[in-house]
């Protein structure tokens, strides 16, 4: 019963797009169609769930004074790692998230976990923890990315509903994103309040 | 398991196990993703250089290097022949778009017909700048550049007096790539008088 009100915490509760409000770059930059959504959501929870297993096995290895370090050395690790994967098997995907993949590092949800979370408790819940912030994180990805797509280019996952040149661009570039976010927050945390 | 001391010697040891650890890990995953990522580079280009000849299986001849006056980008020009003869020739160029380079791959025939063209890479805002991959294909107004020729038509933009419709909203982007069109059919005539 904890263990999936662990998992539950990161996808409502404490999403971390919607009621922490970490990692808003990846967030506003890549969202411009719910499929680069998706690919961010996902690149980055593979590196959340990965970072917070090791940190949490490795935490008691490490002398309190270099964790920050310490931990950015493991996350920017998974980061490389996943880079080169992705460019080598899907470079498609690669090139649309481009920049926003090495700057997974930087991210703050990711070390923001690892910190408040994996360095202080034991494998089994941090892994849970990356799972269930990771899937919060790419949903709120896709649907900002969804929303953006419907209204911007009138399309989803890249399915064109209506005519050429009939979206609203503003959507598609950086002040829709602000707008489109800002719309979904405070619709997510009227539900989230009742 | 107690949790170590933050001693100066605690501290190095740690970091450094790490660090050697991480760095052994991203080697392995290196070697392993070099031969993929290499592969899938060489397909990128060699697919576009087929999608930009006539569609007949042409033999690809080896890559020329040409540099013209006053641009500073080099112009690499991938000749094709079938049956021994000079057919056209794939051409890869760039410009400078409205963010960053764009990088296309145009094919003209022996004439200097356009016969095709293919965005290699681009950084053009998504939903404006990012419509050249096919604005300029489309057969739609004066839009589509296939068939034309750089010696007969002008590849400018109509706000500029030239012969084709502007991307909505991204001039710029359409008149970088116009010019990267322009410069490369310059390139294929400098490469055909060297021949």
């Amino acid at each position: 019963m904890k263990n999936i009100k662990i998992l539950t915490n990161g996808i409502i509760r404490e999403n971390p797009v919607f009621a922490l409000l970490l990692g808003m770059c990846p967030t506003l930059g890549t969202t411009t169609s719910a499929i680069n959504g998706l690919g961010m959501g996902l690149s980055t929870a593979f590196v959340l769930i990965l970072s917070n297993v090791v940190i949490a096995s490795i935490k008691n290895l490490v002398p309190d004074k270099v964790r920050i370090p310490a931990f950015i050395v493991v996350i920017a690790s998974f980061v490389t790692v996943l880079k080169l994967v992705m460019e080598a098997f899907v470079p498609a995907l690669y090139e649309s998230l481009g920049l926003f993949i090495p700057l997974i590092v930087v991210n703050c949800l990711i070390l923001g976990r690892a910190e408040a979370y994996a360095s202080k408790n034991n494998v089994s819940t941090s892994f849970l923890d990356g799972i269930g912030m990771g899937l919060g994180f790419t949903l709120a990805l896709t649907l900002l990315g969804g929303v953006r797509e419907i209204l911007g280019s009138g399309a989803i996952f890249g399915l064109k509903f209506i005519g050429d040149n009939d979206g609203m661009l503003l959507f598609v570039l950086a002040p829709g994103a602000f707008i489109a976010l800002g719309y979904l927050i405070a619709l997510v945390n009227t539900v989230r309040k009742k | 398991m107690a949790k170590l001391e933050s001693s100066l010697k605690n501290m190095i040891i740690s970091l450094a196990a790490i660090s050697l650890i991480a760095a052994s890990v991203l080697g392995g995953v290196y070697e392993f993703t070099k031969q993929p990522i290499l592969d899938s580079q060489t397909n990128k280009k060699t697919n576009a250089i087929k999608e930009v000849l006539p569609q007949n299986n042409p033999k690809i001849l080896p890559e020329i290097e040409i540099e013209l006056e006053g641009k500073p980008n080099k112009y690499i020009v991938f000749p094709a022949e079938k049956d021994g003869e000079f057919i056209g020739a794939a051409i890869q160029t760039s410009s400078m778009g409205y963010a960053g380079v764009i990088e296309v791959m145009v094919g003209f025939d022996k004439e200097g017909n356009i016969i095709n063209y293919s965005i290699l890479s681009m950084a053009e805002t998504p939903g404006l700048g990012s419509k050249l991959t096919d604005w300029f294909k489309t057969d739609k107004n004066n839009q589509s550049i296939k068939g034309k020729n750089p010696s007969i038509d002008n590849f400018t933009v109509k706000k500029d007096g030239g012969d084709f419709d502007a991307i909505t909203a991204s001039t710029i982007s359409s008149r970088a790539f116009l010019e990267s069109i322009q410069d490369a059919f310059n390139a294929y005539l400098k490469y055909k008088e060297k021949k």
